[in-house]
């Protein structure tokens, strides 16, 4: 059995970017919210995990094959938001759901930070012996 | 990283809450500033606001690889200009006044102080939102460098 990064941190690195990243899109929401038609725009795990699956990959039937996949996809996850109250000049920022968002985001976060640091801790753990 | 986007996203937000400030702050101060033509008179200052142009970001060759929000999250707002509002501006009659013309009008500005009130309040919510989403970056900033020390 061989350690690696990739194995040991088990996604919650990735699950980190991607918290991030969706905190810069709900922060861009937020900062929009006085903008005369901007629409909402947020990600989700689904629709990441959407745009990933749908990237275009080369067709291969060996091995040594060269792998690869298109670096680009159309919307990159990125969704605009079901409006619940349209206002009049077409801006679809709804301030409170944004604000309960960024706020369940951050704690997500947090979460995750928590699962990737324990991680880290048993790896060192491991590695000393727990001296 | 994005995290320091949100930064710049938050920062172009206050900067642009406080252009809107300044010019309720403008108005409200010259709601009262006579003049004795139409074409003199101070006509109420609205700022527009527009969101940053995500175009800027794929000129420059954003690779949607390693950063999937690059071109999609957007980069904050931008003041796109002020403009003076059309609203009718009153003229008074008000023969003793200094500034009244030949027929003894003055012209009023056409600033609307309850409404310059209610703006002014909405910057300052929205300033302050924008100011907790920065602190909220910033924490989790300072969590992500502390990562792997206990």
């Amino acid at each position: 059995m061989s350690i690696t990064f990739n194995d040991a941190f088990k996604g919650h690195d990735q699950m980190l970017m991607f918290r991030s990243q969706r905190a810069s899109v709900l922060a861009n929401n937020i900062a929009n919210a006085d903008t005369p038609n901007y629409k909402a725009r947020d990600i989700t795990f689904d629709s990441v995990l959407e745009a990933e699956r749908n990237r275009l990959t080369l067709a291969g039937s060996d091995d040594q094959h060269i792998h690869a996949h298109s670096t680009g996809s159309i919307n990159d996850g990125v969704l605009y938001r079901t409006p619940s109250q349209p206002s009049l000049d077409g801006n679809t920022v709804d301030m409170q759901r944004e604000q309960a968002e960024f706020a369940q985001n951050s704690l997500q976060f947090d979460t995750s930070f928590m699962f990737l640091d324990r991680k880290i801790s048993g790896m060192k753990k491991a590695l000393t012996g727990g001296q | 990283m994005s995290l320091s986007n949100i930064f710049a996203i938050s920062g172009s937000a206050m900067s642009a809450q406080t252009v809107r400030l300044n010019t309720v702050a403008s108005n409200i101060a010259n709601a009262d500033s006579v003049a004795s033509s139409v074409d003199q008179t101070y006509r109420a200052r609205k700022p527009v606001f527009e969101q940053m142009m995500t175009d800027a970001m794929r000129d420059r060759g954003w690779n949607a690889s390693d950063d999937i929000t690059a071109g999609e999250s957007g980069m904050g707002v931008n003041v796109a200009g002020i403009v003076e509002s059309d609203a009718p501006l009153q003229p008074r009659y008000e023969p003793h006044n200094p500034m009244a013309n030949e027929e003894g009008y003055v012209f009023y500005p056409n600033v609307n102080p309850v409404e310059e009130m209610a703006d002014m309040m909405s910057a300052s919510r929205s300033f302050q939102t924008n100011v907790e989403i920065m602190n909220s970056a910033k924490t989790m900033m300072q969590r992500m460098l502390t990562l792997g020390q206990s």
